[in-house]
């Protein structure tokens, strides 16, 4: 009997201990980490972000997304890249919000609330391509300082809004006005409250452009706190550090902007081609404006095993800044042989377009489907990467995506 | 008689024998299952006394050669990095850089110049020193092969 019992209780024990170890354990685990645990909030529940999203840096927030999560021709919030450059603000008080219009080339500087600004102003929806002006970073050499970015610092989501030069037109445009710039209020990694994390802005052809938005609304909904809620500047096919986030002033500039960001060497490439780690100087660097053309393939999933004689279908966007996209092709033996594929036009101006194929592969073997697209002005993206920058920006080298027929 | 004592002395002995290989196996048995639940034996060692001490953890423990509260690389000039560069930004930002000594002097002196990064003084050579031996610049060329692949079956 007594013995029996031993066993029986020895039995029950390990039975607690085999399913009861990982909770055990993991209350521990989380007593003990608890100072480091929650000091970071979870990043995916923060910004409802898909798991699979890739967390680049976390003060500041830089988040990016795969290419096979970038699959929607909408772009969710939850495969939203986020480019962060200072802290997100923290109280956000809507009745009290203003956009102020201010700067030397204004007529009458003039703030609006944010219900003001709605009820004033007609509403446009677009949908706009976002893409970071230092996507593909990661892949320079010499390598560029900054965060490193893959392929997924890019997004076409719908954006909602008033158009700026409705609002700049209700203030007044001086005849000298070359530039606006935004200021906003996210704040300063340091602490240093006269210090703005990033002011940047656009030349008024762009500012005056009827798709350039001062957004409320993404894909139908308030913009995220991460994106910019509650009024967002939306200027798409440009680097989107011109879209300014949590935005509470706009100037009117008789000057090109100088705010954070806007001059030196950030979101500038050589105005002539440098070898590689060849040092610029300041005043030889030319401000990024329109992003260069580029594709990625969002299905399927690089890595795919596929059987001799099934055709692989393909899809994904092409974009082309302030272009269109004209011609899109594949080729899966290295750029030896490009075959046309399918290309749509873009659900309007500055949007990304999808493109599609069937694929057949002669041979079983490994593959890659590489994929090129060419804008309206005959540009075609390069194999190689383009021309190497100080900051690594401007990298629209094809996406390529690794195959294995069996 | 004395046949029958023996045989039943012997079979106690046996018996015993038997228990105690069985008791043993059953030991064993419990020994097993603990290692493969507690392999570094924490809990034996300490009792219930180990998860307070492992509650006030040190914010600054090493674990498989990595700062754990920064994910840094353990090496000398170490705790001269956590202090001096991840104040502002995460060290994430960091890890994922590769420079030279050249450039990363140079982005020391931007940091100073806009960013309100304090004077290092002779900090600057040993955080210098770490980063350069421990996140070193890796040639990719013009463009690198794919790396990484994860193979799967995709169901047309």
């Amino acid at each position: 009997m007594n013995r029996r019992k031993f066993i029986k209780k020895t039995a029950l024990t390990s039975f607690t201990a085999l399913i009861g170890a990982e909770i055990v354990f993991g209350n521990h685990m989380i007593s003990g980490y608890q100072p480091l645990a929650l000091q970071k909030p979870d990043p995916f529940k923060l910004f409802q972000k898909d798991k699979q999203m890739v967390i680049l840096n976390d003060k500041p927030w830089n988040i990016e997304a795969k290419a096979h999560l970038l699959d929607d021709k909408i772009t969710p919030n939850n495969y939203m890249f986020i480019r962060n450059n200072g802290i997100i603000p923290k109280e956000i008080d809507i009745k009290n919000w203003t956009l102020t219009i201010d700067g030397e080339s204004v007529v009458n500087k003039k703030t609006y609330t944010l219900a003001g600004l709605k009820s004033k102003f007609k509403h446009h929806t677009y949908q706009l391509t976002l893409e970071c002006g230092g996507n593909g970073r990661s892949e320079f050499t010499p390598p560029a300082k900054g965060n490193q970015w893959t392929i997924g610092a890019v997004s076409c989501a719908s954006w909602t809004g008033i158009r700026l030069k409705d609002v700049l037109e209700d203030a007044g445009i001086k005849n000298n006005a070359v530039y606006i710039g935004y200021h906003s209020a996210d704040t300063h990694l340091s602490g240093d409250p006269k210090k703005e994390p990033i002011s940047r802005g656009a030349p008024m052809i762009k500012a005056l452009q009827d798709e350039t938005l001062l957004a409320f609304q993404m894909n139908g909904k308030d913009i995220p706190l991460a994106h910019g809620y509650p009024l967002r500047l939306v200027a798409g096919g440009w680097p989107a550090s011109v879209s300014g986030k949590w935005v509470e002033r706009i100037s009117i500039r008789n000057k090109v902007h100088d705010g954070t960001k806007m001059t030196g060497t950030a979101y500038r490439v050589p105005c002539n081609p440098v070898a590689p780690g060849e040092k610029v100087k300041d005043e030889d660097m030319c401000i990024i404006e329109s992003m260069p053309v580029k594709s990625l393939i969002t299905y399927p999933k690089s890595g795919a095993l596929i059987k001799k004689k099934e055709t692989l279908k393909i899809r994904g966007h092409a974009w082309a800044g302030e272009l269109e996209v004209s011609k899109m092709e594949t080729s899966i033996d290295f750029g030896v042989t490009w075959q046309k594929c399918i290309i749509e036009k873009p659900s309007n101006r500055l949007g990304w377009q999808h493109f599609s194929a069937n694929i057949r592969f002669p041979k079983k073997g490994y593959y890659e489907v590489w994929a090129r697209a060419t804008d309206m002005l005959g540009k075609t993206q390069p194999m190689l990467l383009p021309g190497w920058n100080p900051k690594g920006y401007l990298n629209n080298a094809c996406h390529r995506i690794a195959i294995k027929v069996k | 008689m004395s046949e029958e004592k023996d045989f039943n002395a012997t079979l106690k002995k046996l018996k015993r024998l038997a228990y105690f290989a069985g008791f043993l196996f059953i030991l064993v048995q419990i020994g097993a299952l603990f290692l493969l639940y507690d392999p570094e034996l924490t809990l034996l060692r300490t009792g219930k006394g180990s998860i307070v001490t492992e509650v006030k953890l040190d914010e600054d423990r090493i674990e498989n050669g990595i700062h754990v509260r920064t994910g840094l690389i353990d090496a000398k000039g170490l705790m001269n990095v956590v202090t001096n560069c991840t104040n502002c930004h995460s060290a994430k930002l960091v890890i994922q850089n590769r420079m030279n000594e050249e450039r990363w002097n140079a982005t020391i002196f931007w940091m100073q110049k806009t960013q309100n990064l304090w004077d290092l003084g002779s900090n600057q050579k040993i955080i210098v020193d770490y980063l350069v031996s421990n996140y070193p610049v890796k040639e990719t060329g013009r463009r690198s092969m794919l790396t990484n692949i994860k193979w799967y079956e995709l169901e047309n």
